[in-house]
């Protein structure tokens, strides 16, 4: 894959600027607004697909390599389950305790700030990077096609 | 009446996923009952002329029942994104073999791809 | 030691997303992460046997959260799951290095484990549905995992029937929680309690039927099971088989029919039927098979049969308001089986893997005289044969001896000359085995071969052991901390719901 025309890259090369801070913007606010950490994955893998639709998929490997990818897909999986563990532990109280907002928001004026939900925006930071990277892992093994690929991503990430 | 139509959906993604040859036929036919399935919760809990289940300032401070009366239910689009989710699992697994079948046997078609009998 | 549930599906899950991490410093540290991870399940599975009770995952109370549930049946299937994992697990040290790509086998496996112990931890419906879809999309990619043209054809048939079943299921929780409101089951037991069914829990329970079975292999839905099972490497197929249709499909079918819908004279008849029907198919088919994992993949159609036998004569006498006694030693049967067959069908799936990387085929035609070559693998391989086709010191026969009785008891002597017929059967379907793979002549091409060493052999014996001893769980003191529990949540059927609620 050579890539499209000049306009095409041009356009998408700051298109793809404003697609991913649209993502980052829909994770973080998603416990305020419609959104959250799937659909914001979603938004940051798509701009991405779009480098590899406008430039050819060797520019996008280059961007964001395989085995970096699928080491966010990871990290994002085991901070997820970190958030989760960490309500288990503090104070012996519960998976998916809601520590943060338990301890340190009840009670304040918090509603409606950016930090009012405790665990929840992180949690939905882990699913964004855990849905972003391996959305993108998919689209990029799909493309390859052939060899050295392995059927078998695992994005069944619990919301 | 909806709701038959869901059924419907759900029927003709059946159908397909049943009768047609093509793989790609049978995993967009997968895919239409997924859909349907979807829609149908969706409309579970869809109410007529409701509002989106999220309080706002203003729904705090003129009290939670007349929200709570007025807002859809949340609880099948939580599952709902769930499923989503799950299906496009699903559906990339489903692709990516369909993938490595066509580049071993060099068809999609299901009546010659059966090695495995008996 | 009261563990907190979620630690079950967190482990395996946790270190899943572990290993790829590490895969990079040499594939001995993830086999040694995913190895301790099984073990530690197998340790805590053993030490919450006979507990029961309630976990509100992030402390949200009961309607509103999700909530797990441990009680006797859950503690039964997590014990069955932890022993088969860990086998399984151990053995693939040895096996998997024929593969490629270790770190991403093992996390696949992984995965697999917690996905089931969700479905067999889960109070909720949709969680249910969530965690069986886990497990399944990893059994889908295993089966596929060697990338030949076979696994690739059988992966593709298992996903497409697999996932037409896990729509179904979708569909049955969409209209139950259409018709009552509720997606935790103790709260659904209790609306279809003082509602009565309608029309659309009806359709719902069908749907569930149809979609369990399709994950259990029950008789008309059985197609991909005899393709999938020998197609996968022989640890999974041992897996798949052990286990993985019993979790997602008899284990979640009798909590949906017994503790939700509450077992009627029409769902235990039909129970009784999809058993009786697969025993007699599964053990017709088994005869014509040359092919040695197909043959005991068709035997495990058949054995499946038997654990539904029992559960569904149970379901029947309750519906009939017959005895409870027999009720609940037919049900102590089918759960004995069920039991007995996850340790012996994964120890023959295991024997056959082994004879595969020795001999490097499957087919019995091939082979012959491998009692000198293999001689681990033939003991190993006739202890399963004996305990499958039920000779009186091994489990097999115990799991019978009380289906028989029960049966007999109950007043159907038909299903018990049934079952006693089935039984021989399989027992001349593994003296084939036996008489194809170890005795007879050598073929040339086979003299070279050497018996496999190390963790293989581990793995086996101790199932092997497990099988000779098995039947001790019938002494009255075990009996009551393992099975009694378990039985009971059958047998009280929708009580179910007062007891998670009063929990």
């Amino acid at each position: 894959m050579k890539g499209m025309t000049i306009i095409v890259k041009t356009i998408s090369s700051w298109v793809k600027v404003l697609i991913f801070l649209f993502g980052i913007y829909i994770i973080l606010f998603g416990h305020l607004t419609p959104g959250g950490g799937f659909a914001g994955g979603v938004i940051l893998a798509s701009s991405y697909v779009l480098l590899m639709l406008a430039f050819g998929r060797e520019f996008a490997e280059e961007n964001l390599s395989l085995p970096l990818a699928s080491k966010l897909d990871c990290a994002g999986a085991l901070l997820f389950a970190a958030v989760a563990l960490c309500g288990l532990l503090y104070g012996a109280a519960g998976f998916f305790w809601n520590f943060i907002h338990q301890k340190y928001l009840m009670g304040t004026d918090y509603e409606f700030n950016l930090v009012s939900a405790g665990t929840i925006p992180l949690s939905n930071i882990a699913i964004g990077l855990k849905v972003g990277a391996s959305l993108f892992l998919v689209i990029l093994t799909l493309s390859m096609c052939c060899k050295d690929f392995k059927p078998g991503s695992t994005e069944n990430e619990k919301e | 009446m909806l709701y038959a139509l869901c059924f419907l959906l759900f029927t003709i993604g059946l159908y397909c996923a049943v009768t047609k040859k093509n793989m790609v036929k049978i995993v967009i036919g997968i895919m239409v009952m997924e859909y349907a399935v979807n829609l149908f919760l969706i409309m579970l809990g869809y109410r007529m002329g409701g509002v989106a289940p999220i309080i706002g300032r203003s729904d705090l401070e003129s009290g939670l029942g007349g929200f709570v009366n007025k807002s859809v239910d949340p609880l099948p689009q939580a599952l709902v994104l769930t499923a989503i989710v799950i299906s496009l699992g699903s559906l990339a697994l489903m692709i990516s073999i369909c993938v490595r079948t066509y580049e071993k046997y060099g068809t999609f078609d299901i009546t010659q791809i059966r090695r495995l009998k008996g | 030691m009261s563990v907190p549930l979620p630690v079950f599906v967190a482990i395996p899950l946790v270190t899943a997303f572990l290993l790829p991490v590490f895969a990079k410093r040499g594939k001995a540290v993830a086999t040694v992460l995913a190895n301790l991870a099984t073990i530690s399940l197998l340790v805590l599975a053993i030490a919450s046997i006979g507990q029961s009770r309630v976990y509100e995952v992030g402390r949200w109370s009961i309607p509103l959260g999700i909530n797990l549930v441990l009680d006797g049946l859950s503690s039964l299937l997590l014990l069955a799951i932890s022993v088969v994992s860990t086998a399984a697990m151990f053995f693939s040290i040895r096996y998997m290095e024929q593969y490629t790509a270790r770190a991403k086998y093992l996390s696949l496996f992984l995965l697999m484990v917690a996905g089931m112990n969700g479905v067999v931890l889960s109070g909720d419906i949709f969680n249910l549905f969530v965690f069986l879809e886990i497990a399944s999309l990893a059994s889908y990619a295993l089966v596929g995992f060697g990338c030949g043209h076979e696994e690739l054809e059988a992966s593709f048939k298992y996903m497409v029937l697999g996932s037409i079943g896990s729509i179904f299921i979708l569909f049955a929780v969409a209209l139950v929680y259409g018709n009552t409101g509720s997606l935790n089951m103790a709260y659904i037991s209790e609306a279809i309690q003082s509602n009565g069914l309608n029309p659309g829990l009806t359709f719902a329970l069908g749907l569930f039927i149809v979609g369990f079975g399709l994950k259990a292999a029950l008789v008309p839905f059985h197609a991909w099971l005899p393709d999938a099972h020998p197609s996968a490497p022989a640890p999974i197929s041992a897996m798949l088989s052990g286990i993985l249709i019993k979790t997602l499909g008899v284990y979640a079918l009798a909590r949906v029919v017994f503790n939700i819908f509450g077992i009627s004279l029409a769902t235990g008849w039909l129970l009784l039927t999809f058993g009786i029907v697969g025993m007699l198919v599964g053990a017709f088919m088994a005869f014509g098979q040359w092919d040695l994992k197909r043959l005991l993949a068709y035997s495990s159609i058949s054995q499946v049969g038997y654990v539904m036998l029992g559960i569904g004569l149970g379901g029947l006498i309750i519906a009939k308001d017959g005895n409870l006694a027999w009720a609940s030693l037919a049900i102590l049967g089918g759960l004995f089986h069920l039991l007995n067959h996850a340790v012996y069908k994964s120890l023959l799936f295991l024997t056959s893997g082994s004879i595969q990387m020795s001999t490097g085929t499957r087919q019995l035609r091939e082979m012959g005289g491998l009692a000198e070559k293999l001689p681990v693998t033939r003991a190993t391989c006739t202890v399963a044969s004996a305990a499958i086709a039920g000779i009186p010191p091994f489990s097999g026969f115990w799991s019978k001896l009380i289906l028989v009785i029960a049966s007999v008891q109950a007043g159907y002597y038909w299903v018990a000359a049934i079952i006693v017929f089935v039984s021989l059967c399989t027992l001349i379907m593994y003296l084939k085995v036996q008489r194809y793979v170890f005795l007879g002549e050598l073929p040339e091409n086979l003299q070279e071969i050497t018996e496999n060493r190390g963790s293989m052999l581990v793995a086996m014996v101790s199932l092997a052991c497990l099988c000779v001893l098995m039947g001790l769980l019938l002494t009255p003191g075990l009996r009551a901390s393992i099975f009694a529990p378990a039985v009971k949540v059958l047998v009280d059927g929708v009580s179910y719901s007062a007891n998670v609620i009063g929990m």
